[in-house]
């Protein structure tokens, strides 16, 4: 495949699982095994094209577009079906196909009550469609119909699959995210109107920037910022995460930590720095305060949890502030920071969901207390796992979560774009905090890991029989298991990707 | 004058159609009158005909310029005619299985869709009168159709007062109007508004009266009171008639008056209409959330959706011509979509209470697994009206909003923000239905549905074209770009 030419490649990967999952949905629902095997297969071909993709994608020129397939779509609004890649896209776009394979293989042995794969798999592959555009959209009302196109299989992941709170989980997630996403549009739309250009072509829109008074700039980026931040989740609009993500099944667990906060910062990076260069400067010192205000409320939300889920699902609100503090910092090392950190917590969180919703399915319960310990004794690899991806996830230098905490602390420093000079102490005092949002991230894993590894296990479960790692488990999760060593030895493995498309990217914000 | 006969050939046929059914409900015993109903929809097709053919010669002038076929009213014509062919799909089964008055049914509604089909074309006060009358006193009698219940009764009567109230206003207006300007033409009124004329409080007065006359034909709060009732009362097929098709037909009179005719004066109701779309979908929504019945849901959910669709109107100005279009673009792409989508959940409910009489959001319980066609199909429907991505309803409200940001105002931006904020409360009952199909257990001795044959047709085409539209909504956008309207002879 020719990168320039072969635009077909892309748009087939993208449509693939979305026209499967429609197949899927046509399949008698009696043939329980076979529709599971079929998802897998989908997801296995998308998958592959996708390797395909990344084989032939021209690294030498990683800050270009490739793959590109751009034709009018709706010429009443000037909106275009304009579909690319380059470095920035192409690492989440290839995490969504993985992680979307591996749930496909996770979902041929476990799957929560009612059962209904057929139903359960299609949506997933809708999601899956919707996830994986949303990266690859240059059009900003195509970006915002992928965008929006994963609220409803979400919707119906949680409230049909979901825990005892699915339905207040499920409704709370649709309206909060919405109701974000709608002042985006509105944002989207003064853009539009603002530029004069007749085009919704992100990088158009970029090349033009900066367009409009201050004052515009602002508001558009606060609309922006509303439909992302709300996303990310950033303190305070992360009340709708730790709801949803503990109720939601072990997949759509999974494909939420792993890839749909992906989309907030993916978004702030791609569509709200570049078009509005001088808003993001304007409120990068508060998205930094927000994003350090996250850090540690995270790490003080995850000390007081007993649900282990949940303290999953706080931790990603911390995670997710080293990210927006990476973004804070407005220059090219941030931004790098912001993409690695943002794949790396994709790949730990999304494992340790897994292994979250493994652990229910043999004590049946998350409650850390009932759970009491010992598992090293009673459950050893599952013990050794649960060990592993924590401490990544905890940042120990040589695992993937390491890179993109100490590189945003270490972007912040010396933010970009003029910010250095008013707000040096500002961002100064942000790291030193952020630093110690560290320490609590340390304190609360390394406690989980003591509370329910170490010890003795409990007279209740250690004369029962529980099963360890599956064999299904082990296929599932080996992927990502080497992914978190691999990135986290050799960085540049991400970073070099990106590196083109990032500097590129800078060069909008006129730093 | 000779009269130019392809300009009327849809109203001709529609009304040759109707006198038609009449004859042959006479002629016709017992199970043979069930033929009226695919005479009917004969007589509609050939009228759409007529209109697809028209909609290449637009614009044509007829009768000296009082009735104008323009781009603007065929495609009116065609959403009124295609509302028509759906809804007598519906019908058939409820109609014949209900033992009511089959052929005096079919008579009266095509009676009613003569009077939409006459009103996007009227340049003349009087002929927009006697359009609005001739979709309204078929609609009182189609109303209170289920003699022998007492709710279709007070449905019927609540339905007949509040028109005829309604109906006086605007007369009363409109002889002002004439009064003041010497001309029931809308072109000679704008002229005279545009004068001297234009600063008289009492003539503005009464341009407010015609105004509020249509307020209570698209059930705009505060003249909202008699829609719950009368859908809850009516026929289902007649109660989906209220709630799109002559909604549609409230807003072309509205449009055409309103953009004609009060052109010049738009900058003192285009507030007044502005306020009272956000107090429609406001006080919609707020009031949609406590319903149980899901027909008075559907009730509240369309006085929301004329709210929304009120929005363009606040932001007309005197002479603004790019906002005026981009205007009454929206509202006719909004009206477009809100028939697919609107009909299609009527539909559903009509599929659902046929046999059982179920109509409570509670026997919506379990319909996922009871008939996952109608359940999927409302889905859509659901999301759609919510304004869901890939379906039409999305695109509805991103009309709303561009032509709002067209040309950016304080007022047009607060509109927009009600909106926004509106868009999410609706979700949040739209989902309740949503959730009661798919997350709850069907009761224990609710049966499986079996929809007919033609509903399920129009279930699906419905369904399909809330999707397709949602993907490719250039396929209705991009021609209604050039609706415009045209000057009268």
């Amino acid at each position: 495949m020719d990168p320039n030419t072969a635009g077909w490649a892309l748009v087939v990967a993208l449509f693939l699982p979305l026209v499967g999952g429609g197949a899927l949905a046509l399949m008698p629902a009696a043939l329980d095994q076979q529709i599971r095997r079929a998802a897998v297969l989908i997801t296995g071909v998308s998958f592959a094209l996708v390797i395909a993709i990344t084989a032939t994608f021209d690294f030498g020129r990683s800050g270009e577009l490739q793959f590109v397939t751009d034709v009018p779509w709706i010429a009443a609004i000037d909106a275009r079906f304009f579909l690319a890649i380059d470095g920035i896209s192409l690492p989440l776009f290839f995490l969504t196909y993985l992680l979307t394979l591996l749930c496909a293989i996770y979902s041929l042995k476990v799957l929560p009550p009612p059962g209904k794969p057929k139903a359960f798999l299609a949506l997933m592959l809708m999601l899956q469609t919707g996830m994986a555009g949303t990266f690859v959209a240059f059009d900003l009302i195509l970006f915002f119909i992928f965008w929006e196109l994963v609220l409803v299989p979400m919707f119906f992941m949680i409230g049909i699959w979901g825990g005892p709170r699915r339905d207040y989980a499920s409704v709370k997630f649709f309206l909060y995210t919405l109701f974000g996403s709608v002042f985006m549009l509105v944002a989207f739309l003064a853009i539009y109107f603002q530029s004069g250009a007749q085009t919704w072509s992100i990088p158009e829109l970029s090349a033009l920037a900066p367009f409009g008074s201050t004052t515009f700039q602002t508001w558009a980026f606060l609309g922006i910022f509303l439909g992302f931040a709300i996303k990310v989740p950033m303190w305070p609009f992360h009340t709708w995460l730790p709801d949803a993500h503990t109720e939601a099944p072990t997949v759509g667990s999974v494909l939420l930590a792993g890839v749909l906060l992906k989309m907030g910062t993916y978004g702030f990076i791609r569509i709200a720095l570049p078009i509005l260069p001088e808003g993001a400067t304007r409120f990068a010192p508060i998205i930094g305060v927000l994003a350090v205000i996250g850090i540690i409320y995270g790490s003080l939300c995850c000390l007081a949890q007993t649900d282990i889920k949940r303290l999953i699902a706080f931790s990603s609100v911390g995670h997710m502030g080293f990210v927006m503090l990476g973004i804070a910092a407005m220059n090219a090392t941030g931004i790098q920071a912001a993409l690695f950190g943002n794949l790396a917590h994709g790949i730990i969180t999304g494992m340790l969901f897994f292994l979250a919703g493994s652990l229910h399915e043999r004590y049946h319960t998350r409650d850390i207390a009932t759970i009491g310990g010992g598992m090293l004794k009673l459950l050893p690899r599952y013990g050794v796992l649960l060990t592993y991806v924590a401490v990544a996830s905890l940042g120990l230098p040589g695992l993937a979560g390491f890179w993109g905490e100490f590189t945003a602390m270490w972007a912040a420093i010396s933010p970009g774009v003029g910010l250095a000079d008013s707000y040096q102490g500002l961002y100064l005092a942000l790291v030193v905090v952020a630093a110690l949002g560290t320490v609590l991230t340390a304190g609360y894993f390394l406690w989980l890991l003591q509370r329910v590894n170490l010890g003795d296990p409990p007279e209740r479960w250690s004369s029962g029989h529980l099963d360890d790692v599956m064999t299904i488990e082990w296929v599932s999760w080996a992927p990502l298991l080497v992914l978190i060593l691999a990135l986290g030895v050799y960085p540049r493995l991400v970073f070099g990707v990106q590196d083109a498309a990032v500097t590129n990217l800078v060069g909008f914000l006129g730093g | 004058m000779a009269i130019d006969w392809l300009a009327i050939a849809p109203e001709v046929a529609l009304t040759v159609t109707a006198l038609l059914v009449l004859a042959a409900d006479l002629a016709l015993r017992g199970d043979a009158k069930q033929l009226v109903n695919p005479l009917a929809m004969i007589g509609t097709v050939v009228a759409i005909v007529f209109a697809v053919v028209l909609w290449a010669e637009a614009p044509r002038v007829a009768f000296e310029g009082q009735y104008v076929v323009d781009s603007f009213a065929v495609a009116f014509k065609l959403l009124f005619l295609g509302t028509l062919l759906a809804i007598l799909a519906i019908s058939a089964r409820y109609f014949a299985e209900g033992r009511y008055f089959q052929g005096e049914y079919y008579f009266l509604l095509l009676t009613a869709f003569i009077g939409m089909l006459l009103m996007p074309s009227a340049r003349d006060l009087l002929v927009l009168f006697i359009a609005l009358e001739t979709v309204s006193v078929p609609a009182f009698v189609m109303v209170g159709m289920r003699k022998r219940d007492l709710y279709s009764s007070e449905a019927a009567l609540k339905f007949f007062l509040i028109g005829v109230l309604s109906a006086a206003l605007m007369l009363f207006g409109m002889s002002m109007v004439y009064g003041f300007t010497g001309t029931t033409r809308l072109e000679g009124i704008a002229q005279a508004l545009a004068g001297d004329a234009g600063s008289v409080p009492l003539l503005l007065g009464s341009v407010m009266l015609v105004i509020v006359g249509f307020g209570f034909k698209i059930s705009a709060v505060p003249f909202h009171f008699w829609a719950p009732d009368t859908y809850a009362g009516s026929p289902l097929p007649v109660a989906a008639m209220l709630a799109v098709a002559s909604k549609a037909a409230g807003f072309a009179g509205l449009l055409t008056i309103a953009f004609v005719a009060f052109e010049p004066v738009a900058d003192v109701w285009a507030p007044v209409l502005g306020v009272l779309a956000i107090l429609t979908m406001t006080l919609g929504n707020l009031v949609a959330l406590q319903q149980r019945d899901l027909i008075r849901l559907l009730a509240y959910s369309s006085i929301a959706q004329a709210g929304y669709m009120l929005i363009p109107f606040g932001l007309a100005r005197p002479g603004a011509e790019v906002v005026n279009q981009a205007a009454v673009r929206a509202v006719l792409f909004y009206l477009i979509a809100y028939a697919v989508m609107n009909v299609g959940a009527f539909a559903v409910a009509i599929g659902v209470n046929r046999r059982t009489g179920e109509r409570s959001i509670r026997d919506y319980a379990g319909l996922g697994t009871r008939s996952p066609l109608l359940a999927l199909a409302m889905t859509v429907f659901l999301l759609s009206l919510g304004g869901a991505p890939l379906t039409v309803g999305l695109w509805a409200k991103f009309a709303i909003i561009e032509a709002v940001a067209v040309e950016v105002t304080v007022f047009g931006l607060v509109m927009a923000s009600f909106l926004v904020v509106n868009s999410v409360i609706a979700f949040f009952y739209y989902l309740r239905v949503i959730r009661e199909i798919w997350f709850e257990p069907a009761a224990a001795e609710a049966p499986r549905l079996q929809p007919a044959l033609s509903l399920s047709v129009v279930v699906v085409v419905l369904m399909v074209g809330t999707i397709l539209l949602g993907v490719l909504p250039g396929l209705v956008a991009d021609p209604t770009v050039v609706t415009t309207f045209a000057t009268g002879g």
